[in-house]
């Protein structure tokens, strides 16, 4: 969704600046409040929709707000002498985006796109409340359980740092080999 | 047989070409010289329909560049361009960024456009360079790299905007030899160039470009060499 979005923000950047007025306003209100804020919204509305699948949808557009400026800045970093090119060669619109825009903005894009999950696994710890048992909460629940609120609570900050770990250091493999070639 | 009729580009406000008449004849070679914003690089640009045009019109082969129906992308398949600046694609080897349009364009399998691709290198030079990525290649390599890339489509025609003038002085005479040896081989050239020289020895007619027209045209031994107009003089004196 992010990258869709980015895409049309870059190459349609007039045409679409009301979505970006839109994703302004995830970006901008707070992640909490969001949360907060949908799960009251979706009782008024009377949708019957588990606190998990608010969760998604909540934490997925903001993510995708987002990841559509991150993949907008990977687009526009493409020289425009590279797109003239590649259309001088008879390529058309969709193949110069295909063939030669997309693998150089994503090698612009994901740092920010890597750190970008990073984040948001983080803020899962944020889903609580509204309901959802995660990681923070449950280690909440076991430090009431066995008051050892400093053990519970390193052993919970590991378990997160251990899963970023994976992701960063596959995310720094991916950039090594792409540099190679540079 | 590329035409050029009365054609005028703006941007915004600005005029920059203001009603060029150019005929370039299949087999012939036409430099183009002329001070910096005179129009010529954007003529070039109009030619294969990379920049519009307000007024006249420009056919090759008898196809209207500009007109509503027709196909560009199947046009500048016939048109190659080499740019100032190399703009090699950073992502593919050398053997990739060559291969990548007869693959994509004329759907060539890999084998056909390998094949054809590793021809054009080698006759610009590049055969021990295939795998090499263009970050690691000097200025003139990128060059005649782009150069080939551009060959590897078979195109009729091939534009060069000054192809040499992003170059350190000592590499510019690989590209110029490539240029030469195309020239020599038969193939329709439009140079927009500062090589006052290299325009002698290989154009059959040079253009003089001054304020958005053609100043001056003819075969060189009269536009350098003897030059009709104050102007043109004033000119060559300027950049010799």
């Amino acid at each position: 969704m992010g990258v869709s979005c980015g895409l049309l923000r870059a190459l349609l950047p007039r045409a679409t600046i009301p979505l970006g007025w839109f994703l302004d306003i995830f970006r901008s209100v707070p992640l909490l409040i969001q949360f907060v804020l949908f799960n009251s919204l979706k009782s008024i509305v009377g949708l019957d929709w588990s606190a998990f699948t608010v969760g998604c949808v909540v934490l997925g557009v903001y993510v995708a707000a987002f990841c559509t400026e991150i993949v907008r800045s990977g687009v526009l970093s493409v020289p425009q002498n590279l797109r003239l090119a590649s259309r001088s060669l008879g390529m058309t619109y969709w193949q110069d985006l295909r063939y030669v825009v997309m693998p150089l903005a994503t090698r612009v894009a994901f740092p920010g796109w890597l750190n970008l999950s990073l984040s948001a696994m983080k803020d899962t710890a944020l889903v609580m409340w509204i309901g959802i048992i995660e990681l923070l909460r449950a280690s909440q629940a076991i430090v009431t359980r066995i008051q050892e609120p400093l053990l519970v609570l390193c052993i919970a900050g590991l378990i997160y740092y251990l899963i970023s770990l994976v992701v960063s250091r596959l995310g720094a493999q991916v950039e090594k080999r792409w540099q190679q070639n540079d | 047989m590329i035409e050029i009729e009365k054609v005028h580009k703006s941007f915004k406000d600005l005029e920059v070409i203001k009603g060029v008449d150019l005929t370039v004849e299949k087999g012939e070679v036409v430099s183009i010289v002329g001070g910096s914003g005179s129009g010529k690089s954007t003529l070039l640009m109009c030619i294969n329909g990379l920049e519009n045009i307000q007024g006249g019109s420009i056919r090759v082969d008898g196809t209207e560049v500009h007109a509503k129906g027709t196909d560009i992308n199947k046009l500048r398949q016939k048109i190659g361009i080499v740019f100032q600046q190399w703009n090699a694609f950073p992502h593919l080897n050398v053997l990739e960024n060559t291969m990548l349009a007869p693959r994509k364009v004329l759907g060539k399998s890999r084998a056909e456009a390998e094949e054809l691709a590793v021809k054009q290198l080698t006759h610009v030079g590049l055969a021990d360079k295939l795998k090499v990525f263009p970050g690691k290649l000097s200025g003139g390599q990128q060059q005649r790299m782009a150069i080939a890339r551009a060959l590897a489509m078979s195109p009729d025609y091939m534009l060069f905007d000054e192809a040499t003038s992003a170059l350190d002085p000592q590499l510019v005479g690989e590209v110029l030899d490539t240029m030469r040896l195309l020239a020599e081989d038969g193939m329709t050239m439009i140079l927009v160039t500062h090589e006052i020289p290299f325009a002698r020895d290989v154009s059959d007619r040079v253009a003089f470009f001054r304020e958005g027209l053609i100043h001056e045209i003819g075969p060189p031994d009269q536009v350098i060499d003897n030059p009709q107009k104050p102007e043109t003089a004033a000119f060559l004196k300027s950049v010799v």
